[in-house]
């Protein structure tokens, strides 16, 4: 039974018979025809129930797993105080996107795999929680952040509005300095508003994060392509920045170099989320940016963005959506409740299979995909069984539409605008520990350091270079230089 | 935030807008374009920066009507302002001393080769212009280019007005000609002109240089949804070109990838079009 959250304190006895809660979810199939949010929230009573499973170590585990460090028994206390904004504010001193992490952060694999209730059953919900805390501090409209630093009369520029500019940003600010972030969209967010659907993440919450970041006294210049816009050069030399934090993602989309890639009907993730994510594709004609609507659409690949556009193609009207991946579905990076929203929702996974030719019909649509099927071998540099193709096995999977979703590498705009900064043979920025890259002055986080990550490594990088930066500007260089 | 300080129709459906950028209007060169977006529910489209003012901080981008976004657009005001425009994009234009370059702009193409002669001539080529249309009424731009020229051709298909045939036609009488030595061509048009401008020029081996209009989102070279085949390769237009090797071109498969929307383009056009007729007749 639920106790009132008052903060009385529960024995470890009592916290520990208290079972995992469930999050409420849009019914599998009912959601797969609409774009609201999967996931409903916690309510109130069963968040302090959930928040008093945990046992408050006082060596808290969850914590080493946090790539931002957040004080989680702290915050979860608070929720047990029903002290909701103080929670807010302690999730706010390590993390200031908390309204996303609490969404789209792989728990699983970070805080809750480390917290010491799952040796005996569930973890502590700690995403859940943090979802429940930001979600609780946005409707409450609570004065948005300030800060009372004083100013340090220092001015950087972040380039890229993701994850990692914005947390770099808004950490920069709350030292006192004078901060712009640089976006080329024409809205900022990065892969949280073009990449990450609106029935994972809306694109409200995104924006709100946005403001709050306004109110700490960033600014932020979108339609400004840093490489043509303006290059890095520039910004120092011309626009008075003192330091510069590039952290513009790895956006290049990677194509699989088959036959047929070119026939209409195939599209990069990236374009078809960013036209329906970003553009409003999926209310055409209310929105002038159109997107196909498949019938039979396959989806190549097994990571997040994958779940993401085979999720999103039902949300389309699709008959059938299937996953075709390469190796088996232990192996797929993508986060557990993806897959297993993905399997609610009516999607078909084609294992241990890779498309070897795309098909067209004579007016050059797609009309379907040569596939070939996998075993697996020897472990590959990436640790898992390498798949190799079964000679003889191929077969047709029939489809009118293409997501190419293998990956993304290293857009090299930037990295080709700007003299002097070295880059590794993959066209990642090299940085040292304190994300300092070969030019003065420039540091550089998140997946242009990377490769294709995730947004609380990216936050996480943002922090860092955030401290590096103070530091530079604090004792590397001299006042009036 | 994009203000409109000059709007004016310079053609049939043809609009020259001139707007407050002064970032892109200092960084641009020429051969970049801009990706706009007029308003929240607009598509983001590529157009190329025919001028820039860069101490008046202004872009200038000469627009053809041809479905909802250009229509639409076609009825800003003076004062107004586009919601959102991000460049200059792509690769600048390049520009070598050929001797004699010729420059062919077919249909809308025109606003395309305009700042691409004016470079080649300030790097001291001879220019000799070929503007083509299907009728003397959708001429563009004569004025603007025969300004820059050292010779002007326009050829019409009905032979309303100048030559009458082809650009094809007119660049195989310059090649024919002893007195000319056509170093380069610059062109850009109906992906079919710029197909058969490079299979003839293909034969003499002269330098081809066409400027390719794909279908884009981003323009930044983050979605391949302007992706086209140069010599068997895979390139994104919007990063690694607009311009490439015309010789190297698959022009085909260009042409068809740009059908990809028609029918909600169709649509589009056909709801705005209703949509504003209506409010005509209520007025």
């Amino acid at each position: 039974m639920a106790e009132q959250g008052n903060g009385e304190k529960l024995t470890a006895k009592e916290r520990l018979a208290i079972e995992r809660v469930s999050m409420p979810e849009q019914d599998g199939i009912e959601r797969s025809k609409n774009f609201n949010e999967v996931n409903l929230g916690l309510q109130e009573e069963i968040a302090i129930r959930e928040a008093q499973r945990c046992l408050q170590c006082k060596k808290a585990k969850c914590m080493e797993g946090c790539p931002v460090g957040i004080d989680i028994p702290g915050f979860i206390q608070k929720i047990t105080e029903k002290d909701y904004l103080s929670a807010a504010a302690i999730i706010r001193q390590d993390n200031n996107l908390p309204a996303v992490t609490g969404r789209v952060c792989p728990q699983e694999t970070q805080c809750e795999i480390k917290c010491v209730r799952g040796k005996s059953g569930a973890p502590v919900a700690i995403g859940w929680l943090e979802r429940f805390v930001a979600d609780y501090e946005i409707n409450q409209r609570a004065a948005r952040p300030k800060t009372q630093a004083p100013k340090t009369g220092k001015k950087v520029a972040c380039v890229g509005s993701g994850p990692a500019g914005v947390t770099c940003a808004g950490e920069l600010a709350k030292m006192g300095n004078e901060v712009t972030v640089f976006e080329a969209f024409h809205k900022p967010g990065g892969v949280l508003v073009y990449g990450i659907p609106e029935f994972r993440m809306p694109n409200r919450v995104v924006e709100n994060e946005m403001e709050n970041l306004k109110s700490l006294g960033v600014t932020i210049e979108t339609n400004v392509l840093v490489g043509r816009t303006v290059t890095i050069q520039q910004l120092m030399e011309e626009d008075g920045f003192d330091c510069v934090f590039i952290a513009n993602g790895a956006g290049l989309p990677i194509f699989m170099r088959i036959p047929g890639e070119n026939f209409k009907g195939v599209f990069s993730a990236n374009e078809y989320l960013t036209r329906i994510n970003l553009m409003g594709a999926y209310q055409f004609p209310k929105y002038d940016t159109p997107i196909i609507h498949g019938k039979k659409v396959c989806i190549i690949g097994g990571g997040n963005v994958a779940m993401d556009s085979v999720r999103t193609s039902k949300r389309l009207g699709a008959q059938e959506s299937i996953i075709v991946y390469r190796r088996a579905r232990e192996q797929m990076p993508a986060r557990a409740e993806e897959v297993h929203h993905a399997e609610q929702e009516g999607i078909r996974f084609e294992m241990l299979t890779s498309p070897v030719e795309i098909l067209g019909d004579e007016q050059g649509w797609v009309k379907g995909m040569k596939c070939i099927r996998m075993e697996l071998g020897e472990p590959d540099p990436s640790g898992r069984r390498r798949p190799i193709p079964i000679e003889g096995s191929e077969f047709l999977i029939e489809c009118d539409l293409v997501v190419v979703s293998v990956g993304t590498s290293s857009n090299p705009l930037v990295t080709a605008t700007t003299p002097g900064l070295n880059v590794n043979k993959w066209g990642y920025i090299e940085v040292d520990d304190n994300l300092k890259t070969s030019i003065p002055g420039v540091f550089a986080g998140g997946d242009i350091v990377r490769g294709a990550a995730t947004v609380i490594l990216a936050m996480g990088d943002g922090k860092k270079a955030a401290q590096s930066i103070n530091n530079y500007l604090t004792t590397e260089i001299q006042t009036g230089a | 935030m994009y203000q409109l300080v000059d709007k004016a129709t310079i053609g049939p459906n043809l609009t020259q807008y001139v707007i407050k950028a002064p970032r892109i209007a200092k960084a641009r060169k020429p051969g970049q374009f801009v990706i706009v977006r007029a308003k929240e529910h607009s598509e983001r489209i590529p157009l190329t920066v025919a001028f820039t003012d860069p101490e008046a901080g202004t872009i200038t981008l000469i627009v053809q009507t041809v479905g909802k976004t250009t229509l639409e657009m076609s009825q800003f005001k003076k004062g107004e302002s586009f919601l959102d425009i991000v460049g200059p994009m792509g690769m600048p234009s390049h520009v070598d001393k050929f001797g004699t370059a010729v420059v062919i702009g077919g249909g809308l193409g025109t606003a395309v080769v305009l700042p691409q002669a004016i470079a080649l001539k300030e790097a001291g080529n001879k220019i000799i212009s070929i503007i083509g249309a299907r009728t003397k009424d959708l001429l563009i731009l004569q004025d603007q280019l025969g300004a820059v020229s050292d010779e002007f051709i326009i050829t019409t298909d009905d032979g309303s007005f100048g030559m009458k045939g082809l650009v094809t036609d007119a660049l195989q009488q310059l090649i024919d000609n002893p007195d000319v030595n056509v170093g380069a061509v610059y062109c850009a048009g109906p992906v079919i002109m710029m197909k058969f401008v490079s299979l003839l020029t293909k034969k003499y081996n002269i330098p081809t240089v066409v400027s390719l209009n794909p279908i884009m989102v981003d323009g930044t070279g983050m979605c391949g949804g302007c992706r086209v085949t140069i010599g068997g390769e895979t390139k994104f237009a919007c990063v690694d070109g607009p311009e490439f090797d015309g010789h190297a071109v698959d022009y085909d498969e260009l042409m068809d990838r740009l059908t990809t929307y028609k029918k909600y383009e169709q649509q589009s056009l056909g709801k705005f079009e209703k949509e504003h007729q209506c409010k005509l007749h209520q007025a």
